[in-house]
C-alpha cells in the first residue's frame, strides 16, 4: 500500500517541467493576446488590429505583387510546398526502392533532414546567389541573366518555397520508404497474375495501402510550413521589404524588435490555432491507438 | 520473349538513371558548400564548379573556428553544454513518466495522456514571450541552464509518447514476477525495464540531441551575450560586413553540421527508427 502512494513520484518531474515551461507560458500568451499594451482587457480587438496590418495581410499585393503579408505568404508556402512534398516524397521512395545503390542515395537525400534549418537557410541563399550559386549558374547556361533570386521581391519567396523542398522532401521519402516495406510482395504478385499494369497497381494497391503514411506526411508538412522560421531568418530575414516574411518571423519582429508582446501574442495564437486544428485529428487518433 | 526482356532491362536501366539523378540533385548543394569552403573566394566567385585553378586550403575553416566576432570554437563548446544535458534530462524524466502511463492505473489517465500528447503540436512562438520573462525572474536568462530547462520541458511530450508506446509492447510477466518477489516499482523500473529498452532510449536520445543541437529559435530568445552564443546562433554572424564571405560562412556551416552528421553516420538506424516509430506504429 505504501508502495502505491509513492507512484506519483514517477510523474512529478515531468508534470512540473511541463506546467512551468510549456502550459503556463501558453496560457500566458493567450491572455496577453487579449490585453492592450498598457494592460487593459480589450478582447478580440488586438486580433482585428494585427490582422489588418500590412505586414500580416497586404491587399495591395494583389495589384502590385509581393509582399502580400506574412499570413498570405505562409498560405502560399502551404499550397505550393505541401502537395509537392507528398508527391516527390512518394516518387523518391518508389524510384529508390530496389535500385542498385538505392540505400546510398537515400542516405545522401536524408542528409538534408539532419541539417540544422539555420544552415539550410544559408545553403539556399548560397544556391540562389547571383555570382556563386548553381541555380543562377544554370540560368546563365540557358542564356538568361543571372540574378540573386532571393534578393528580388518577385522571386524571393518562391525561391525559398521551392528550395525548401530540398530540405523537407527527405522526410516524406523516409516515411514512404518505411511504409512501402510493410506491403507484402504477394499482393503485387497476385495482381501481376491478374494482369494488372504497373500504373493500376500503384493507384489500386500502393497508394491506398499507404494512406496512413500520407496522413502523417501531410500533417507534419502542414506544421512544418506553418512554423517555418530558421530558413527564412538565415536566407532573407523576410526581405527584401517583407517580400518573404512569414508568421513565425513576424512574431519574432513584434516581440523582440518592436517589444510589442501583445501583437506578438496574437500572431502566436493564430499560429497555434492553425497548427492545433490541423494536427488534432492525427494526434488524438494515434493516442487512441496507443491505448 | 526477348523483346519483353529487353524492355525490362531498359526500364531497370532508366530507373537506375533516374535514381542517380535524384542523388545528384541532392548532393550538389552540399558539394557546392564543400567546394566553397576549401577554396579561396577569388577562385569561386564566378561559380564553385569552375576549376581553371584549384588551390585547396583550410584557411576558411580556421577563419570560422577563430572568427573575431563569433568564434565557432566557443560556440561548439556552448552547444554541447546545452545539447548533452538537454538530451539526458528529458529522456530520464519522460521515460519514468511514460512507464507510469503504461503500467499504473489512476483516474483521468487517458485525458492527462492526451493533453500531454497535444502539447506536441504547439509552436515555439507560443511560449517565447512568457518564457523570456520567467527566465528573467528566475535569473536564468542568458544561461545554458535556463535553455536546458526549456528544451527538457519541450522534449517531454514526444519522448513520453514514444516511450509509452514502447513500454506497452514489453511483456508484463517478468515485471509481475519481480513484484511478487517483493521488488518495488522503482526497482522494477530501473533493474528490469530500463535494460530492456536501451534501443528505444537510444532512438529518443538521437532525435532529441539533433533537435536541441539544431535548434535556433529558443537559443535566439534566451541567449544573447556574445561569448555565450550557441553554434547555430553564430552562423548568421559569419556572413561578413560588406560582402558575404562565402568561404568562412560555408566552412562554418560544415563545422556546425559535424555533430548531426557524426551522430547520423553512426546511429542512422536508430535515427530512422525513432523518426518512423513515433509517427506510425
Amino acid at each position: 500500500m505504501r508502495e502505491r502512494l509513492l507512484r506519483p513520484i514517477f510523474f512529478v518531474p515531468a508534470l512540473v517541467l511541463l506546467a512551468a515551461f510549456v502550459v503556463y507560458p501558453v496560457v500566458n500568451t493567450v491572455w496577453l493576446s487579449f490585453l492592450s499594451p498598457n494592460g487593459d482587457f480589450v478582447g478580440l480587438d488586438n486580433y482585428a488590429e494585427v490582422l489588418s496590418q500590412p505586414e500580416m495581410v497586404d491587399p495591395r499585393g494583389f495589384q502590385r505583387g509581393f509582399p502580400y503579408g506574412a499570413l498570405i505568404h505562409n498560405f502560399l508556402w502551404l499550397i505550393i510546398h505541401l502537395p509537392l512534398t507528398v508527391l516527390l516524397g512518394l516518387a523518391l521512395a518508389v524510384v529508390l526502392r530496389g535500385v542498385r545503390g538505392g540505400s546510398v542515395i537515400k542516405s545522401v537525400v536524408f542528409l538534408g533532414m539532419v541539417t540544422p534549418m539555420i544552415v539550410g537557410g544559408i545553403i539556399l541563399r548560397f544556391m540562389f546567389d547571383g555570382s556563386i550559386g548553381i541555380v543562377p549558374g544554370i540560368v546563365r547556361l540557358l542564356g538568361g541573366t543571372p540574378h540573386t533570386l532571393t534578393a528580388y521581391p518577385e522571386t524571393a519567396l518562391l525561391s525559398l518555397i521551392l528550395g525548401s523542398l530540398w530540405l523537407w522532401v527527405p522526410f516524406g521519402m523516409v516515411l514512404y520508404s518505411a511504409g512501402l516495406e510493410t506491403i507484402p510482395s504477394e499482393v503485387y504478385e497476385a495482381a501481376m497474375i491478374d494482369g494488372a499494369s504497373p500504373l493500376s497497381m500503384f493507384f489500386r494497391i500502393t497508394f491506398p495501402l499507404l494512406k496512413p503514411i500520407t496522413e502523417v506526411v501531410v500533417t507534419m508538412t502542414f506544421l512544418w510550413d506553418l512554423k517555418i522560421f530558421d530558413v527564412v531568418y538565415a536566407a532573407t530575414m523576410g526581405g527584401p521589404g517583407g517580400a518573404s516574411n512569414v508568421l513565425a518571423l513576424q512574431m519574432y519582429f513584434y516581440a523582440f524588435r518592436e517589444f510589442n508582446s501583445n501583437s506578438a501574442a496574437v500572431v502566436a495564437c493564430v499560429l497555434m490555432l492553425l497548427t492545433t486544428l490541423v494536427a488534432a485529428p492525427m494526434m488524438i487518433r494515434s493516442a487512441r491507438e496507443a491505448r | 520473349m526477348s523483346g519483353n526482356m529487353r524492355r525490362k532491362t531498359l526500364t531497370a536501366l532508366s530507373r537506375d538513371a533516374v535514381a542517380w539523378i535524384i542523388g545528384l540533385v541532392w548532393i550538389v548543394p552540399f558539394l557546392g558548400v564543400f567546394m566553397a569552403s576549401i577554396r579561396p573566394l577569388s577562385e569561386i566567385i564566378h561559380g564553385w564548379w569552375r576549376f581553371e585553378s584549384f588551390t585547396p586550403t583550410l584557411r576558411n575553416f580556421i577563419g570560422a573556428w577563430n572568427h573575431p566576432a563569433a568564434p565557432l570554437s566557443e560556440g561548439m563548446v556552448n552547444s554541447l553544454k546545452v545539447a548533452i544535458p538537454g538530451t539526458i534530462v528529458p529522456l530520464f524524466v519522460a521515460a519514468i513518466a511514460a512507464y507510469g502511463f503504461a503500467r499504473f492505473r489512476f483516474p483521468m489517465k487517458t485525458y492527462l495522456f492526451l493533453t500531454i500528447v497535444m502539447l506536441m503540436t504547439i509552436p515555439q512562438q507560443m511560449i517565447a514571450v512568457p518564457i523570456f520573462r520567467i527566465m528573467k525572474n528566475l535569473g536564468l536568462v542568458d544561461t545554458p541552464f535556463g535553455l536546458v530547462l526549456v528544451h527538457s520541458a519541450w522534449g517531454i511530450p514526444w519522448i513520453l509518447f514514444f516511450m509509452r508506446n514502447f513500454f506497452s509492447t514489453l511483456p508484463i510477466e517478468v515485471e509481475e514476477a519481480a513484484r511478487v518477489d517483493g521488488a518495488s516499482d522503482f526497482r522494477v523500473f530501473f533493474q528490469i525495464v530500463l535494460p530492456m529498452c536501451v534501443p528505444a532510449l537510444v532512438s529518443s536520445a538521437v532525435l532529441q540531441f539533433m533537435w536541441v543541437w539544431n535548434d535556433f529559435f529558443l537559443a535566439l530568445i534566451l541567449i544573447y551575450s556574445p561569448e555565450k552564443l550557441l553554434a547555430t546562433q553564430r552562423i548568421p554572424l559569419l556572413r561578413g560586413m560588406y560582402h558575404i564571405d562565402w568561404g568562412v560562412l560555408t566552412a562554418g556551416t560544415i563545422i556546425v553540421m559535424l555533430a548531426p552528421i557524426l551522430v547520423f553516420a553512426f546511429l542512422q538506424r536508430y535515427y530512422v527508427k525513432g523518426m518512423v516509430g513515433w509517427v506510425s506504429k
